[in-house]
């Protein structure tokens, strides 16, 4: 097995082939390619079958999702979020309403706050299974992984569409808590759920955990090291893959994360592998926090009933709302100048950062694993391009 | 040993493909459009404007304020307000909307414009299957196509639409008695003041 070094990053120097490059062949891997997750490309020079330079291009997708939202109001830009990553509708709203209610200082029921983390958990959730399918599938496994998991995703959109009424677009979350009240008997479909899913769970291991195929394409593939993985300030499971002991739930504990018991999974090795057994051992992580949540949940207001909708003016300042999406690290940056829409908006998405490591993963290795590399980083582009 | 980590997984899908004959639960498929799934009570699509009574024109609980115009994220929603007042359903003197138009190929399906209405009169539909081979013509919806009855709005949003009616009903009791009050006020006073004058009369004689 070829190991790579990672030397030096070359993101922003030009692909062109030099003199002492002949030989090499530059191709260019989307923007419509099926493995490329939407409209991303991916212009990488090949020596034979072995990737030697790669730069990850975006910018096909850009929709000005931050402008847009510092001529809007506060509420308006709630909707938008929704789309940023459509696997993590939920989580995105929580990160904004975060960053707003930290502006504002805006203090939510205790109520709302378990909605929250059961519905961000069930988001991680559906999040993992439907990425690893995606990545089984990647790597030729064609079908039944990625059936199997997005049988179990349409299961969690029902829990979504039921609560909010819409299965992705969701825009639950607003400042000061939650939009609606939980329907009657949704919390027994979720608690029907959790105890379902560990059988998904259990289903996939045996179906790919010791399989040898995917052993082989995986173990010591795409490696990351741990200093490097700091460095590019790669967040969320590509992180914790690599060895480092770093999610925002614990770090930052936002929300009421500090009540749950739960571990945080970490890799050892950094590789494809890692990345894959961090997200299936993050959703058994996720069940025991729903199964707390939902045995703690209280009664009470799901909403600030102080907390205006329409015409709403946070006084001026600055704050930086986070929260550990499926993905890593979302953050959203505001400051506000006292009027009805945000001075500056900016969003922090994990998926865009943790794409800029792309090439240091896939140099040395050849197209067929780039493929895989990048379907393990997990990324959507409307994320990445925002 | 090698092998064997395919050997499991095979059983699975054979399990999984066989179970699809016994266990509803692993087949997931339904056959669309001749089978359909129940919707979801809070299942949303796009909006439509709720009127009471027979009449769609005069029973719009619209009043043109243009707040939904304002709120509404991807700036789809078109109104244009009356110059004069008519009588709504209750037989109050409202404005009314000359033109409501949304765009149906813009809008996003968000459902703040219904968060932000404070006249109830603006909520989510649940109809799905819109596809039209005029995508620009036909996708601009205007008042009439818009304007959906309220016996409508509670055969596909029961509990929520039960909730509205009461307190559309708490809010007009409330205004009624206001007005009783603001009726009375001054026969009252005018009474009063008669009873005053009279006294006052009486105290001068």
């Amino acid at each position: 097995m070829q190991t790579t070094a990672p030397t030096e990053h070359t993101l922003l120097e030009p692909l062109a082939t030099s003199s002492g490059d002949e030989g090499l062949l530059e191709i260019s891997l989307g923007p419509h390619h099926p493995s490329t997750h939407g409209v991303f490309r991916m212009d990488a020079v090949l020596d034979g079958e072995r990737v030697v330079k790669l730069k990850p291009v975006v910018g096909y997708l850009h929709r000005n999702h931050e402008k847009i939202a510092e001529s809007a109001s506060y509420l308006a830009s709630m909707p938008y979020t929704d789309r940023l990553d459509y696997f993590g509708s939920l989580t995105n709203n929580w990160a904004y309403a975060l960053a707003v209610e930290k502006l504002a200082g805006i203090q939510v029921p205790e109520r709302a706050e378990y909605i929250r983390v059961i519905t961000a958990e069930l988001t991680r959730l559906q999040n993992h299974a439907t990425t690893i399918g995606f990545l089984l599938q990647e790597m030729g496994a064609s079908g039944s992984p990625l059936m199997y998991g997005f049988r179990e995703r349409e299961t969690i959109l029902d829990l979504f569409e039921a609560l909010t009424g819409s299965r992705m677009m969701c825009n639950y979350m607003r400042f000061g808590g939650c939009r609606v009240e939980l329907p009657s008997g949704w919390l027994d479909r979720v608690k029907k759920t959790v105890t379902e899913f560990p059988r998904f769970l259990d289903e996939f291991e045996n179906l790919l955990t010791s399989n040898e195929i995917l052993l082989a394409r995986t173990q010591g593939i795409g490696t990351l090291s741990k200093e490097l993985a700091i460095q590019g300030g790669v967040t969320g499971p590509v992180l914790r893959a690599s060895g480092v002991n770093y999610d925002i739930r614990k770090v930052d504990k936002y929300g009421i994360y500090d009540r749950f018991n739960f571990k945080i999974p970490l890799g050892e090795h950094g590789d494809v592998y890692d990345r894959y057994m961090v997200r299936m051992l993050e959703m058994r992580e996720s069940i025991k926090i729903l199964e707390q949540a939902l045995r703690d949940i209280p009664a009470g207001p799901i909403i600030d009933p102080k907390t205006k909708i329409r015409g709403f003016r946070p006084k001026p300042g600055e704050a930086y709302g986070r929260i550990e999406s499926a993905k890593g690290e979302l953050g959203f940056y505001l400051i506000s100048d006292g009027t009805g829409n945000p001075y500056r908006y900016r969003v922090r998405p994990p998926s865009f950062i943790n794409l800029t490591l792309l090439e240091d993963m896939c140099r040395g290795y050849s197209v067929a694993d780039l493929i895989v590399i990048f379907g393990t980083i997990d990324i959507v582009l409307g994320e990445v391009d925002r | 040993m090698l092998g064997t980590g395919i050997a499991k997984g095979l059983v699975e899908t054979a399990r999984n493909f066989f179970g699809s004959y016994v266990s509803r639960d692993r087949l997931t498929t339904v056959e669309y459009p001749e089978e359909r799934l129940p919707q979801a009570e809070a299942a949303r699509n796009f909006p439509f404007l709720v009127y009471d009574g027979d009449d769609w024109k005069s029973g719009l609980r619209c009043v043109a304020c243009q707040i939904c115009e304002k709120e509404c994220p991807p700036k789809c929603i078109f109104i244009e307000k009356s110059k004069d007042k008519k009588p709504d359903a209750v037989g109050k003197p409202q404005f009314y909307p000359t033109v409501f138009n949304i765009d149906v190929s813009v809008c996003m399906s968000c459902q703040i414009c219904v968060e932000v209405c404070p006249f109830e009169a603006i909520k989510m539909d649940t109809d799905f299957e819109l596809s039209t081979d005029d995508r620009f013509g036909g996708l601009l919806w205007d008042r009439q196509q818009l304007a959906k009855s309220n016996t409508y709005y509670h055969e596909i949003h029961p509990t929520e639409a039960t909730e509205v009616d009461a307190r559309l009903a708490e809010e007009k009791a409330k205004a009624d008695a206001k007005a009783k009050a603001a009726e009375t006020k001054p026969v009252a006073a005018a009474t009063g003041a008669a009873q005053q004058t009279s006294h006052g009369a009486s105290s001068a004689e």
